[in-house]
C-alpha cells in the first residue's frame, strides 16, 4: 500500500467512531474538545486503517468498470480458477490476523498524510481449524505534512488453506 | 481524566460491553468508514456460497476500532502510545462481546495492560496489549 495524501477529515472522524459505535463528543464535537486535553476534535486508535480509502489501488474496494468478486447476478462477479482451496480466506485476500499502532502521536483533522508499507516476515503454520497458514507482515509508516512520523502500523494478514472452522 | 500511576495497581481491571447483539448493519458502517468492502463481511450469498462460511463476520478491525473505545474510555483521550492485537476468533452478527484491560506494570509514566475481549461464550476473539501515558 502506497497512499500520497489522505487528508484526515472531521466528518470521516465522525462516522468513523460511529461505527465502532464509540459516542465520545471529542470524535465530532469541536467545542468540546477544546475543554479536553488535546484541545482538538482527535481520531480514535484505529482511525489510520481508514487510509485505506485515500489508496487508489486499494484491492477490497469495488472500482469503476474493474470485477468485483462480490455477488451480484450470480454469488461472485469473478469466475476464479479452481484453486482447490476451497475459497479458503474468502479471495479476498485472506484474513487479518494482527494489527500493532504504535502512536507518536494522535490523528486530528487538517493532517494530511502520506504512508508507505513494508513487506516484514512471512512465516508458516499447520492449523486444525483451517489447515495450512501462510501469515505476512507488513510494515506502514504514516507521516504527516512536516514529514514526521505519526503513527507506525504493523499487520499480520493470514492466508488460509480452507475457510476456518468456527467451532 | 487521565490515569494517575499513584491510583494504579499491578492486577486492577476496567472492563467495557463493547456490543450486545451485534447487527450486520454495524459491520456495514464500519466497512464504509474504514473502507474496507470485502465481501466476507457484508455479502452473506457471497460469504456462504463462495467462500464456504456461515454468515457474514466482523472485520476484525471492527472488533479492535470498539475494544479502542474501551481503552480510550479508561486511559482517557490521547493517552495511548501502543495498541496491538491478535484477532484468535471471528466474531459473527449476533454476538455480545466484552472487552477488559489488565494492569501489568506501571513505571516511567506508562501503564501497560494486558487487552482482552471475549464473545457471550466466554471465547476469546481477540487478545493483545496497550500502553498509556498516565500522570
Amino acid at each position: 500500500m502506497a497512499v500520497d495524501k489522505f487528508p484526515v477529515e472531521a466528518s470521516h472522524i465522525m462516522m468513523f467512531a460511529r461505527s465502532v459505535g464509540d459516542a465520545n463528543p471529542i470524535y465530532y464535537d469541536a467545542e468540546y474538545a477544546k475543554t479536553t486535553e488535546p484541545g482538538t476534535v482527535i481520531a480514535p486508535p484505529t482511525f489510520a486503517q481508514s487510509s485505506a480509502q485515500f489508496d487508489p489501488d486499494y484491492f477490497l474496494r469495488p472500482k469503476i468498470g474493474e470485477p468485483w468478486f462480490g455477488s451480484g447476478k450470480e454469488p461472485t462477479g469473478i469466475k476464479r480458477e479452481s484453486s482447490g482451496g476451497g475459497g479458503g480466506g474468502g479471495g479476498g485476500g485472506g484474513l487479518h490476523a494482527e494489527q500493532h499502532f504504535e502512536y507518536h502521536r494522535h490523528l486530528k483533522p487538517g493532517d494530511v498524510l502520506t504512508a508507505t508499507t513494508r513487506p516484514g516476515e512471512t512465516w508458516e503454520k499447520e492449523s486444525k481449524r483451517a489447515g495450512k497458514l501462510i501469515f505476512s507482515e507488513s510494515i506502514t509508516e504514516y507521516r504527516d505534512q512536516n514529514g514526521e512520523l505519526v503513527i507506525t502500523a504493523r499487520g499480520v494478514g493470514v492466508r488460509t488453506e480452507r475457510p476456518v472452522d468456527s467451532k | 481524566m487521565a490515569l494517575k500511576a499513584s491510583e494504579l495497581s499491578v492486577g486492577d481491571t476496567y472492563s467495557e460491553c463493547l456490543v450486545e447483539d451485534l447487527k450486520r448493519t454495524q459491520i456495514v458502517q464500519y466497512a464504509g468508514a474504514s473502507g474496507d468492502y470485502n465481501p466476507l463481511h457484508t455479502d452473506e450469498i457471497f460469504t456462504t456460497k463462495v467462500a464456504g462460511y456461515p454468515t457474514v463476520f466482523a472485520h476484525g478491525m471492527l472488533t479492535m476500532g470498539m475494544t479502542g473505545r474501551m481503552l480510550t474510555n479508561y486511559v482517557g483521550d490521547g493517552r495511548l502510545t501502543k495498541y496491538g492485537v491478535r484477532f484468535t476468533n471471528q466474531v459473527w452478527p449476533g454476538d455480545t462481546l466484552n472487552s477488559t484491560a489488565t494492569v501489568e506494570s506501571v513505571e516511567d509514566g506508562i501503564v501497560k495492560l494486558k487487552v482482552e475481549t471475549t464473545n457471550q461464550d466466554g471465547t476469546v476473539v481477540l487478545s493483545g496489549y496497550a500502553e498509556a501515558r498516565v500522570d
